[in-house]
């Protein structure tokens, strides 16, 4: 609280974003200890988590005030003009100083307190059980086992305590090989499919410089490719460029010498770097945030960014990885430098395409928690959940789900839940407003009691999961769909509009397809409920005279639907993304707006300013 | 001309045809008149021999052969941008063959094509001709306001070759006025209306651009005739769909646009839209791209670029958008021109009306709407369809407007995805038919021609066809739910899609996308009413389920 030097000031401008004549509300902002709120004439309310605020600028002093503009990590930007710069210049020197969180215990997610009792916070954490997830992969068996080598965090610090390794590699061989990778992070089981026994195992690169080798680490592949009986040869995926692992070696690091191990096949699989990623994003959000853009800047914008060029690497990476599981039943070990990242991504979606549990909604919680969370995704460096290293940055994750959104465009029956839900994790990793994410690996998060002192997201999202379902998900639909094969054609990429530019609303689907057909398939649920317990009541009281049946009948089974059935039409400006309205509310949609007089006063001057473009005024028609 | 002149060879047997995505058949080729059809060779296996190509010729754009050995092999490259591949034995017969399709594709006469020779079972010939009558149109306008009245002074097509024979002015003016006024516009496109706004009466004109020329004449009819429209004080919007400049310098070649000092009361917003040959060129360009599935990511977002496609869709969008917001919300009545006033034009004003006019959004509703303001308007399907994205021709009058307003409303049909009675599949019809077609509908540049090929008394229209309740089936919007709202669409480039279902329609895998439609159905229809009472009759069977009573009662 020390931080907030002014807790409220009155009319404030909110920008719109997009306008070109520079549409604004006027409203009074309140600067709380963790919310930055707005709340604008209309009594319309717009929060900002502190921790989402990723930058915040303060522009030159104008005619009508002083700018601020916000850029938040969920990609919202809000633009507001302060009428007295000393106002502007205390809210920005708080908000700088409270974005900025120093340490962990004052992240959102220490003082956040749902109203929950200590045995459900219990509950909730226990929710998703990894070592229940290998249990229904079919580990251990005859080949893989639990490994206690980690159990003190004694060989790597940054992977969980419990590890799955081949049964034929010793613990002198854990551990030679961990000393011979990066960060001692050794070849471990990520993944095992049943059917083809072929794993997907992840790991660091190995040091090995320009010849060093390392007897151990040879011997650690060889119990890998000896694990699968279908198959000898192992695949070895490098998912960085050929230049960048080459680079490496000069730092003692690099690549596997196909020479020195037996039975594998090496392969570069070229995922660029974080660093190229952060700036990636930079220049993407730099295009789609120009106003008045025309359609040709904005494609060049998203060709020159190279976003969708490393989505569509990533995929490639992943559908490379499922053929030699799918096909050649061939066991795959990935890794990219530290083998968090980039290995992160191919391992979790390879999985995702390989297995459909992984696409219902408790199986992608799973797979977060097993492939990003557990094995060390450093989601406090890559969020910046606390104040550090900007080149630390990186929009991994996001990739990673975009990468999800892309699949689900492409096989619209194969997954559980919907784009909804996937926003809502991007909003919550960042948030800090839940433990699961918090820290950079599990000996972090034990260090700092999360599960005593913070809550886990996934009962939250499983509470509401109405939200996140897709309503036209079959799980068996077609039995070819446990195995996903999606075609990574350049054209099959776009722009996800509705992550980049979720709030705002002016330029989403006026009408929501998922809601609508959400609706009619719970009416249609409820009515095949309704009719199998008529069914089974006629069923009891068949002695009984038909008239009275029939009456029962038209009584129950007909007013019911009628009821249950609304229009439509009257679902036409739900939001598309149905989460929590008080921190969604969308900046600059009031009613109030009337650009029709700004037309007027123009009639007789100037040709009016590209009118056409803003059409605001059509949601108050809508 | 006799079409057996044309082929020359009729049949060969053994051709293997291969593309769109399915796996390639082996049977015997053949060519009539009007199709090319393959059907794979009975006996060998003892299975009877399948139809698997029955291809309108006139949907031929262009014709490769490339020859190897004894044998050949002919690409055809489609108006509806499929492409299928003919392996041919024997070097002659494919020569034969290439040349037969080459011949019969580009036939050019009217009254030699399909259409005229076309007699389905199932419809009579006059049916679905006068589905639309202007008089119905008129006659909801004039149960608003007495202020326009229905003219017949074009019955014989002399004031302007390429309006319909009827067309509703203002009640003020005579037909006298309306011939002097037309003779000061290109074409004799005198200002019609195009579209009355029940909401507050103000009222969409299209015309084609005025003759001022270099001496910058006036028209007082033209003059009158547009002031009649205004009432005093009132004021109106010209949308001209070319540049300043471009109006401007029409005036050397006897055009050009009108001047605030004749108009007063009309204020003049310059919107340039593509035409012509540079919007046939970013349609070839696009589907060029959309066909090289071998391009990387920056590859293909840069030619995705170049093309301008998008681009065009968007000021398309946002002019019709700009036409709308006049008449709904500055309550400005609008003239709409570009040059001839037949292509930009109509793509303004029959788009303006599907975002104003819930109407226009139902299936009938558009079927009028294309009917008035793009065959009757005089939009010259002939020429600007007579050659899609393949053909080698040279270029001569072909553009793809229509196509570009069909993108459009498919765009709008992205946004509003509930208040479009009809679906993509109308869409993508729609744009077959009017490259190659069965049906008379979209033959001929305008009325006049058509009255003189005798079009509706010789061919099937296509509506009849369409509106047959198991073939209308196949096109509505299963989300469909009446919207009386004016529906605004977001024009950003972030919000404008490519068309996949168009471009990509022989090319991308479609099977999940098609089940998740049918899934979509099934649950929009198991919610409709029909069902409902299915359930109930259900329950009622089950009522009266002998087998089920007499097992419980025994």
């Amino acid at each position: 609280m020390e931080h907030i030097r002014t807790t409220k000031v009155e009319q404030v401008k909110l920008l719109d974003r997009f306008s070109t004549s520079n549409k604004s509300l006027t409203g009074t902002l309140y600067l709380t200890a963790t919310h930055l709120l707005f709340i604008d004439s209309s009594r319309r309310e717009t929060w900002i988590l502190h921790h989402h605020i990723a930058a915040v600028e303060k522009l030159p002093l104008t005619t009508s005030g002083c700018p601020l503009v916000i850029q938040c990590k969920n990609f919202r930007i809000v633009h507001f003009v302060v009428p007295r710069e000393r106002d502007c210049h205390d809210v920005y020197n708080s908000l700088l100083q409270l974005s900025r969180t120093a340490k962990y215990e004052e992240l959102y997610a220490f003082s956040y307190n749902p109203k929950q009792n200590e045995s459900e916070q219990v509950k909730g954490w226990q929710l998703i059980d990894l070592a229940e997830e290998y249990k229904r992969m079919g580990v251990p068996n005859d080949y893989w086992q639990l490994s206690d080598a980690n159990r003190d965090y004694k060989i790597c610090e940054t992977y969980p305590r419990d590890l799955y390794v081949p049964r034929t590699a010793s613990k002198p061989i854990i551990v030679g090989s961990s000393k011979f990778r990066s960060k001692g992070r050794f070849p471990v089981l990520s993944y095992y499919h049943k059917d083809k026994k072929a794993a997907i195992c992840r790991c660091s690169q190995p040091l090995s410089g320009f010849s060093a080798r390392c007897l151990e680490d040879e011997h650690m592949l060889q119990a890998i490719s000896k694990a699968n009986p279908s198959n000898r040869y192992m695949y070895v995926m490098d998912t960085r460029p050929k230049l960048n692992a080459m680079a490496n070696r000069a730092a003692g690091k690099g690549y596997e010498n196909e020479d020195n191990y037996s039975n594998i096949r090496f392969q570069f699989v070229g995922i660029e770097n974080i660093h190229v990623m952060r700036s990636s994003l930079q220049k993407l959000l730099e295009v789609s945030g120009t106003k008045g853009l025309s359609v040709n800047d904005f494609l060049s914008g998203l060709e020159s960014s190279g976003w969708l060029r490393h989505i569509k690497a990533v995929l490639d990476a992943a559908v490379f990885l499922v053929k030699a599981i799918a096909v050649e039943s061939a066991s795959v070990l990935v890794h990219c430098s530290d083998g968090w990242d980039r290995t992160s991504q191919v391992c979790s979606l390879g999985a995702l395409l390989l297995d459909s549990y992984y696409r219902t909604i408790k199986g992608f919680m799973v797979l977060i928690e097993k492939d990003w969370i557990s094995f060390g995704h450093k989601f406090s460096d890559r969020c910046c959940q606390l104040d550090g290293d900007p080149k630390e940055i990186s929009p991994v994750f996001t990739q990673f789900l975009e990468s999800v959104w892309n699949l689900m465009e492409q096989f619209p029956q194969a997954f559980e839940y919907n784009e909804a839900f996937l926003l809502q994790i991007h909003e919550h990793v960042h948030s800090c407003q839940f433990g699961n994410f918090l820290g950079n690996c599990q000996k972090e998060r034990e260090e700092l009691k999360l599960k005593e002192k913070t809550y886990s997201l996934w009962p939250f999202l499983l509470d509401e999961q109405k939200k996140y379902q897709n309503p036209l998900y079959s799980p068996d639909f077609s039995p070819e769909l446990t195995l996903l094969e999606p075609n990574t054609v350049s054209f099959n990429f776009k722009f996800w509009r509705n992550m980049y530019h979720q709030f705002d609303r002016s330029m989403h689907p006026r009408q929501s397809v998922y809601d609508l057909i959400m609706n009619m398939s719970e009416q249609n649920k409820q009515l095949e409920k309704d009719i199998k317990e008529l069914e089974a009541k006629i069923k009891q009281k068949n002695g009984q005279p038909d008239a009275v049946l029939l009456k029962e009948h038209q009584q129950s089974a007909h007013p019911a639907p009628v009821a249950l059935k609304t229009p439509p039409c009257f679902k036409k400006e739900q939001p598309l993304i149905p989460v929590n309205d008080a921190v969604r509310t969308i900046e600059g949609s009031n009613t109030a707006d009337n650009r029709y007089s700004e037309f007027m006063e123009e009639f007789s001057k100037a040709e009016p300013a590209v009118v056409s473009l803003e059409y605001g005024v059509a949601r108050m028609t809508c | 001309m006799e079409f057996s002149e044309l082929i020359k060879t009729a049949t060969v047997e053994s051709v293997l045809l291969a593309g769109t995505g399915l796996p390639p058949v082996r049977g015997t080729l053949c060519i009539t008149s009007h199709h090319l059809l393959l059907s794979s060779c009975p006996g060998g296996d003892g299975q009877p021999g399948t139809v698997e190509l029955w291809l309108l010729i006139r949907n031929v754009d262009a014709v490769e052969k490339r020859l190897a050995g004894s044998s050949g092999t002919i690409t055809l490259r489609c108006k509806d941008l499929k492409v299928l591949q003919l392996e041919i034995p024997g070097m002659e017969e494919c020569l034969n063959i290439a040349s037969s399709i080459e011949a019969l594709s580009s036939v050019d006469s009217v009254m030699m094509m399909y259409p005229f020779f076309y007699r389905p079972q199932d419809l009579r010939l006059e049916e679905g001709w006068h589905l639309f009558p202007l008089e119905q149109y008129f006659q909801k306008i004039a149960a608003e306001t007495s202020q326009w009245r229905l003219s017949d002074l074009n019955r014989d097509f002399t004031t302007c070759p390429t309006y319909p024979a009827g067309v509703i002015v203002p009640a003020a003016v005579s037909d006298d006025t309306l011939r002097r006024a037309a003779r000061f516009r290109q074409g004799g496109r005198f200002p019609v209306l195009s579209y009355y706004h029940p909401r507050n009466g103000t009222v969409m004109l299209r015309s084609s651009q005025p003759l001022m020329g270099p001496n910058r004449k006036r028209c007082p009819e033209d003059e009158v005739l547009l002031g009649t429209v205004l009432d005093e004080g009132e004021r109106g919007f010209i949308i001209d769909t070319r540049s300043a400049q471009a109006a401007k310098q029409a005036r050397m070649t006897g055009g050009g646009t009108e001047p605030k000092s004749s108009y007063p009361q009309w204020k003049r917003l310059h919107r340039p839209l593509e035409r012509g040959r540079p919007l046939q060129e970013s349609f070839i360009k696009l589907v060029e791209a959309c066909n090289d599935a071998s391009l990387s990511m920056d590859r293909w977002l840069s030619r995705l670029e170049s093309c301008r496609w998008l681009s065009h869709v968007k000021v398309a969008l946002s002019t019709a958008c700009l036409a709308a917001q006049c008449l709904d919300r500055e309550e400005a009545s609008v003239l709409v021109h570009g040059a001839e006033g037949t292509d930009t034009t109509l793509l303004v004003t029959a788009l303006a009306q599907v975002i104003l006019d819930p109407g226009c959004r139902t299936m009938v509703g558009f079927q009028g709407l294309l009917e008035r303001e793009w065959i009757e308007a005089g939009h010259p399907f002939h020429l600007r369809c007579a050659r899609s994205a393949y053909s080698h021709a040279r270029l001569k009058q072909e553009a793809p407007l229509f196509l570009l307003f069909l993108d459009c409303v498919w765009q709008l049909s992205r946004q509003f995805p509930f208040s479009l009675e009809f679906g993509e599949s109308l869409l993508l019809a729609l744009f077959d038919n009017a490259y190659a077609s069965d049906y008379g509908t979209f033959l001929c540049n305008n009325e006049k021609e058509r009255c003189l090929c005798k079009v509706k008394e010789n061919t099937h229209s296509l509506w009849a066809w369409l509106n047959q309740p198991e073939e209308k089936k196949k096109y509505l919007n299963p989300l469909y739910s009446h919207n009386p709202l004016v529906i605004w669409p977001s024009v950003e480039p972030q919000s404008i899609q490519l068309w996949q279902g168009l471009f990509f329609r022989w090319i991308r895998p479609s099977q999940y996308l098609e089940e998740a439609r049918a899934e979509m159905q099934r649950l929009v229809e198991a919610n409709e009413a029909p069902a409902k009472e299915s359930a109930g009759s259900r329950l009622s069977r089950s009522l009266s389920d002998p087998a089920a009573r007499t097992e419980n009662e025994r």
